[in-house]
């Protein structure tokens, strides 16, 4: 289960849908000039809030200490996208709690006191929003919020308050990225607040054409004003994508096809693969699956390999049953038989 | 090399812009390049950039000395930090920054400035003060047994100023 191995709707452009907020206790000073004591004493404050009750959604959370994990299990939460990497920097109290669905997470002093995350399979940012709410209302229950009427949530960034909310639809764009449309839309939606970044990489150059949209304003429109706004502008982009897809295809459909499986030949066949080599060739191959030229392997699958060939993931499953210990031949293997080639 | 425009700094950004054949070079400090907005200069550009580039040097009174710095009573945040880090202390910084803070809030808000959104259940205000008090109290007591007075001495008061708000409260 998580958005990686559950199948979501739109999910031949849309690989997840995540709702953010930002919350803040208002008798303690925000993280930025927190003490020691502080520190902990709003970590146990927040795990007693959700591990006291059930948000009357019946699940369990595993509370973690970000000083007990190892590295890589650090990082295999930020590959995850469950934790960012700002709180995995946090050395001394810091906290997460996830889920046993691995869809909602909740992070202790990272920016601020409290981050509420839920992040769903392909497009439903409705829905991951409806969850995340109950999860805040559950937890202000018991804690008090700093919250002023005009400024709405107070963040310790100013960029955050109102709302305290971002949320960002995340997206595999292959087919605007290679027609060069890319630029303008990046354009055009950084002028009705809408930002769009590559997920891994920087700009309009995302390594495996993978974009995150997400709403800039947080102040002055509700919760369901943004989502709504998100939404029209996501199933745009959505739309815009699949036209495009097609008139390459229609164009040149023997190329078209040619690309996709010259990548899947590279990626079941490779000895050495490095992450942004293994990113572009997946985008194509995911982009084949996709659009249902290579049969046999789903969506899920094609998220499955993309996280298990992050570094973190890498190292913590990869290498113990390998007698390679170079992680781009591990990474090459891995590709292979995922894929169904077994060498 | 020095900053083309200021010549006081050395330069840092290298733009090189070639307009239906001619060539012109630019060589800016970091300072003069954010000045100038024909270009987008940051690849890797935050929210957190902008507002720290909205933030300019303090209001004219303040600056010039006749007014003391200000500094928020609760969290010990000046501005001088603040504009370094782009982040508060705690709640009541936006207080105290409040001149400085709110005509940035505008522009990084696209002009809006009343939060129309979800807020906390007023119901609940009551409930959730008596379980501060008892937050509170606790803190007050672990305070003490550590011999943290000043820490302590700001959790009492702020237990009497929530306790006579709740009376007020009836």
């Amino acid at each position: 289960m998580s958005w990686i191995n559950e199948k979501g709707p739109l999910s031949d452009v849309v690989l997840s849908s995540r709702v953010r907020l930002a919350r803040n206790l208002a008798d303690t000073p925000f993280p930025t000039v927190m003490n020691g004591v502080d520190r902990d004493s709003v970590v146990n404050r927040v795990r007693r809030s959700v591990l006291g009750q059930d948000f009357s959604i019946q699940d369990y959370y595993q509370f973690l200490t970000i000083h007990d994990l190892s590295p890589a299990d650090r990082q295999i939460l930020v590959e995850k996208h469950l934790a960012s990497p700002d709180l995995m920097e946090q050395a001394q109290g810091a906290a997460i709690l996830v889920n046993q669905r691995e869809i909602c997470s909740i992070m202790v002093n990272e920016e601020d006191h409290i981050r509420l995350q839920c992040i769903f399979p392909g497009y439903q940012l409705n829905e991951a929003f409806v969850y995340i709410n109950k999860v805040d209302d559950a937890i202000e229950d018991q804690l008090p919020y700093a919250f002023d009427e005009d400024l709405g949530y107070l963040t310790c960034c100013p960029t955050n308050i109102g709302t305290g909310m971002r949320a960002s639809v995340m997206m595999h764009l292959p087919a605007l990225t290679a027609t060069g449309q890319m630029k303008l839309i990046l354009q055009t939606l950084a002028k009705v607040g809408i930002t769009v970044r590559g997920l891994y990489g920087e700009g309009s150059e995302a390594i495996g054409d993978i974009f995150q949209i997400s709403n800039q304003i947080t102040l002055g429109a509700s919760e369901e004003e943004i989502i709504s706004n998100l939404d029209v502008v996501a199933k745009q982009i959505v739309e815009r994508e699949r036209q495009s897809r097609y008139a390459l295809m229609k164009n040149d459909r023997l190329q078209f096809e040619d690309n996709i499986w010259r990548a899947f030949g590279t990626m079941t066949h490779a000895k050495l693969m490095r992450l942004d080599e293994f990113m572009n060739l997946l985008s194509k191959v995911r982009l084949g699956v996709e659009m249902g030229i290579i049969p046999n392997i789903d969506i899920q699958g094609i998220n499955e390999l993309m996280i298990m060939g992050q570094p973190a993931h890498l190292k913590k499953f990869g290498l113990q049953n390998s007698d390679q210990k170079n992680l781009d031949a591990v990474r090459a293997r891995v590709a292979a038989q995922k894929l169904g080639h077994n060498q | 090399m020095l900053c083309e425009k200021c010549n006081k700094n050395p330069a840092t950004v290298h733009v090189t812009k070639i307009i239906n054949n001619n060539k012109t070079e630019l060589h800016l400090c970091e300072d003069c390049a954010r000045e100038r907005d024909d270009f987008n200069w940051f690849t890797s550009f935050s929210v957190n950039d902008l507002l720290t580039s909205f933030l300019g040097p303090m209001s004219p009174a303040r600056s010039s000395g006749s007014i003391p710095v200000v500094k928020c009573d609760k969290c010990g945040m000046d501005y001088q930090k603040f504009k370094k880090l782009g982040r508060f202390g705690c709640q009541n910084c936006y207080e105290v920054f409040k001149d400085e803070i709110y005509p940035i809030i505008k522009k990084v808000q696209g002009g809006a400035f009343k939060h129309t959104g979800k807020r906390p259940h007023s119901q609940n205000i009551r409930m959730r003060t008596s379980r501060e008090i008892e937050e509170l109290k606790r803190q007050l007591e672990n305070a003490i047994k550590i011999e943290a007075f000043e820490e302590a001495a700001r959790l009492r008061d702020r237990i009497r100023e929530l306790e006579s708000r709740q009376q007020q409260e009836g």
